[in-house]
């Protein structure tokens, strides 16, 4: 018998809610964080909204010795790393330091800081830059820095998947309990907000020009002009079933029972996307048929040929209307290597509560995608098994199935 | 050239490496060690960098290890200031 | 039975000249390949030497429309994945190719083009608010380095599991090892897996001038880079790339494929002490150690040759010894210890997969390379680091180690393909 992966801990930083409740109560109320950048002058860019974190004052969540070394980005991850591991009740001395590792994605390193680093580099010269540029901006900042905080010495990796990465930690993680680390903590976070860093996001040739925040990102909509960027993810603490249990862990979630990533074909190459295969895949490892699944967490790329691609997906793995979908991530904009982690918490509060949340809605649904896409009011249901997927630019697809904590 | 003080230390320590956890802004530090104040050699590296900027004095690295104290320091600064008038 | 890995195809690209052959002769010779750095004018730097490769994109087969899309550490991994494909002889189109994939390490990724497009559009840093007007189309490309294993998986046909390893100055080892856990766990057959960094820029050694971890040996750069050398003063910064094809070993060897080695340990783990500081215990990067000979079910005893992460800091130096002998016992004294960056310097993600492809030839051609501009060994690093000159001798079995910033630790245990060994 392999061994089982449950979610014992969850910490959350999103542009609609601090901390996993408040962020939840904002996702059933349909309640938005994006809207027109504030952290600078953003007129005249071909993009003005973001899903920014207003309320994140970094002073009260972190020692005040860590805040001079460490990007935004980094401070959000270590608050969201810090909360998980409170919501575990995980004691010191649970745990031997080697039992416990840590796998964070990042799709975009330490960039609101580098900014500022380059700017002394270029303006003043190369002796005006920090000490801490060397590691506060490369993409293992996260996982280095919370296992120095929490004494955690197993494992320790950083993976970059662009938008797929954050499943792709969560995958790694539960490869490790497997393997024999009996706690991981895994998950993602980004933020590169400042003006460089927002306009590098735009390059991807994605990002909405739309201005009214109502109507900027809008997966499966009619209306879909494309997505906005956002700050924030999720962070998780992982555990092996047994010795979540033989430690006394007062809560399990949820479990993480499948996982699976693919890789599109090469342009040009005439193969299908890796989608349908990812998501097929990941049921398969968790040993599930298509008609266990009771709600999908879609990728919901929000631009008309990509949610037709994954509509063509869905469709093909679970039939016609064969499932409620659902892309709450329209509330908080796409966050990298945050939105996949962010997506999992989603649905394991969805099978905690019995209820699939809405995605915005301002179109109808294309008619040809023939998906059952949840909107307006939250629909009650239970939830026993929730397929996650997140797709990343240039072909990631990754995949994750969560269950509830007494389902095999 | 002006001389450094203790506050002057005091000051660029938390603006490059951030607040003495448990101390008070009146606290006495001048003849705590670095280790007990929690400042590790990235926030001295980091701190003599910014006193060159302040006061244009360079600090060696062999110099900035051997000191313990923001007293030390700060008296290792004069003595270079002194040293270059 | 369980699944074992082995390697079957290499493709290099490292200072001191192109290709696996180029890279092996210079480290079996000895010579150094460190240079004052000629990129750009390194004056304003305290650090002035580098380990710079000639690489010449339109001689490597790229086309000008790939030289214009990649991103020089992009275009060192795919010079290097086409080679690796080519000398595997692995018939890629006859796999599955959703149980081929990519694992590729980088530490700094796109950082040199990061560079470029922030000059342009803050007009040399003199704005703070950037024109989005001078937006190049490649700079999302940049941002995020997604796009690099994306080609490499482009390059070999690759729609299983494909990643990005970035954890520092042990992606190139952590890169290949989820490589090898993969294939073994049976999430892939094939993976294309190694690393790739090009971090010669002002603004990568600036941050290590500020942290003053890089050698100031100015005036003598082809032995600058002293590993283990009582007049060692930091490393070198270099550039390069590895990248290897992994297979599953009963499938390579029923195609008759030729096996370099069978990679049969890997660890890694965290310090949880610092950024960019070490213990003097090597606590950490024993345990890694143990936990990959442990895997590899073997004795420190049978270990002929390590490669060590000898970067040439005092730092770190000291922590690696006090690391071997934590972990090896008395065979840390007998067992041939030596350091490549002394010849090629610090290609920071990309050098443990450039130190692996080393270790997979040591081991095909009995041959221990040496540690270059070691004359006066550190008191305090008392093994034997095979000084100057290679040394030929049986080589069935190796430790290749690495560490990095962020406390990372890894281990990596190598042994001769069954029927070489004795």
């Amino acid at each position: 018998m392999t061994a089982r992966t449950v979610i014992t801990g969850i910490g959350v930083t999103a542009p609609n809610g601090l901390g996993t409740e408040t962020y939840w109560k904002s996702v059933l109320a349909g309640h938005s964080g994006i809207g027109r950048v504030t952290r600078f002058d953003v007129s005249g860019y071909p993009a003005t909204l973001a899903g920014q974190i207003d309320d994140f004052d970094a002073a009260e969540h972190l020692p005040s010795r860590l805040l001079p070394q460490t990007d935004h980005s980094t401070r959000l991850g270590l608050t969201a790393a810090a909360w998980a591991l409170t919501d575990a009740a995980v004691s010191p001395g649970d745990l031997a330091d080697y039992d416990m590792g840590v796998v964070t994605s990042n799709a975009l390193g330490g960039f609101d800081f580098t900014h500022r680093e380059f700017a002394k580099l270029w303006g003043k010269g190369p002796e005006f830059v920090s000490v801490y540029e060397s590691f506060a901006w490369f993409y293992a900042v996260n996982t280095g820095q919370i296992s120095i905080r929490h004494g955690m010495r197993g494992p320790g990796v950083a993976l970059v998947g662009e938008q797929a990465g954050g499943l792709d930690a969560l995958g790694y993680a539960r490869r490790g309990i497997r393997r024999g680390t009996p706690l991981m903590l895994a998950g993602g976070v980004d933020s590169a907000l400042d003006p460089w860093g927002y306009v590098a996001q735009l390059s991807d040739g994605r990002v909405t020009a739309e201005t009214d925040p109502a109507r900027a990102y809008l997966p499966f909509d009619s209306l879909a002009s494309g997505h906005v960027p956002g700050e924030g993810g999720a962070m998780l603490v992982l555990e092996d079933e047994e010795r979540a249990r033989a430690r006394g862990a007062e809560r399990v979630h949820a479990a993480l029972t499948g996982y699976s990533s693919t890789f599109d074909p090469a342009p040009g190459s005439g193969r299908p996307p890796g989608l349908r295969r990812a998501a097929e895949n990941a049921l398969a490892d968790a040993g599930l048929a298509p008609a266990d699944i009771d709600a999908v967490f879609a990728d919901g790329a929000g631009a008309p040929e990509l949610d037709a691609a994954e509509a063509d997906a869905l469709r093909a793995v679970f039939g016609p209307d064969g499932v409620p979908v659902t892309a709450p991530k329209a509330l908080t904009g796409r966050l990298y290597a945050g939105g996949g982690p962010l997506d999992v918490v989603t649905a394991a509060l969805a099978i905690r509560d019995g209820v699939v949340p809405p995605t915005p809605a301002a179109g109808p649904v294309p008619d040809g995608y023939g998906i059952d896409v949840v909107r307006g009011e939250p629909r009650e249901r239970r939830v026993r098994h929730a397929l996650v997927l997140a797709r990343g630019r240039w072909g990631f697809n990754s995949a994750v199935v969560v269950s509830a904590a007494g389902e095999r | 050239m002006a001389q450094i003080t203790v506050d002057d230390i005091r000051r660029i320590l938390v603006a490059c490496a951030g607040g003495m956890e448990g101390l008070g802004p009146d606290a006495d530090i001048t003849h705590l060690t670095f280790e007990e104040l929690g400042y590790d050699s990235l926030a001295l590296m980091e701190s003599a960098a910014q006193i060159k900027q302040d006061f244009g004095v360079d600090v060696s690295d062999d110099e900035i290890t051997e000191v313990t104290t923001p007293k030390e320091l700060a008296d290792l600064v004069n003595g270079l200031v002194t040293r270059a008038a | 039975m369980s699944r074992r890995v082995v390697i079957t195809g290499i493709g290099v690209r490292a200072p001191g000249g192109s290709g696996t052959k180029a890279f092996w002769d210079l480290l079996t010779a000895g010579r150094t390949a460190t240079r004052r750095i000629s990129f750009f004018d390194p004056a304003p730097f305290r650090s002035q030497v580098a380990g710079e490769v000639d690489f010449r994109p339109e001689d490597e087969g790229l086309t000008p429309r790939e030289i214009r899309r990649m991103d020089r550490a992009t275009q060192f991994a795919v010079a290097c994945a086409r080679e690796a494909v080519a000398d595997s002889g692995l018939e890629f189109g006859g796999v599955d190719p959703y149980r081929i994939g990519v694992s590729l390490g980088s530490a700094v990724a796109s950082a040199t083009s990061l560079e470029n497009e922030y000059l342009v559009m803050s007009d040399r840093g003199r704005q703070w608010r950037v024109d989005p007007g001078y937006l190049s189309p490649h700079m999302f490309d940049y941002l995020s380095p997604g796009v690099m294993p994306a080609e490499i998986a482009w390059v070999a046909g690759a729609e299983g599991p494909v990643t990005m390893v970035s954890d520092g100055c042990t992606s190139g080892l952590d890169a290949v090892g989820h490589a090898v856990q993969l294939i073994r766990e049976g999430g892939a057959d094939v993976m294309v897996a190694g690393a790739a960094d090009t971090p010669i820029s002002p603004i990568v050694l600036a941050c290590f001038d500020a942290i003053k971890a890089t050698t100031t040996r100015n005036d003598d750069p082809a032995h600058a880079s002293r590993p283990f050398d009582a007049s060692r003063d930091g490393f070198v910064l270099a550039e390069g790339a590895a990248v290897f094809v992994l297979e599953e070993y009963a499938t390579a060897r029923a195609r008759g494929a030729r096996i370099y080695a069978e990679i049969t340990g890997y660890a890694t783990r965290c310090n949880a002490y610092h950024m960019t500081g070490l213990k003097r215990d090597g606590r950490e990067m024993a345990e890694a150690i143990r936990v990959a000979l442990d895997e590899a079910r073997i004795d420190p005893t049978r270990i002929d040759y390590v490669n060590a992460h000898g970067s040439g800091t005092k730092q770190n130096d000291r922590h690696e010894t006090a690391a071997f002998k934590r972990s090896l016992g008395d065979h840390a004294h007998r067992v041939p210890i030596s350091s490549i960056k002394s010849m090629v310097g610090h290609s920071l993600g990309a050098i443990g997969s450039l130190e692996i492809a080393a270790c997979a030839l040591a081991i095909r051609d009995n041959v221990v390379p040496p540690t270059a501009n070691l004359h006066d060994p550190d008191a305090e690093c008392d093994l034997d680091y095979v000084p100057l000159t290679a040394r030929e001798q049986r080589v069935d079995t190796v430790l290749t180690v690495g560490s990095g910033f962020g406390g990372f630790q890894s281990a990596m245990v190598l042994r001769a393909p069954e029927g070489a060994a004795a």
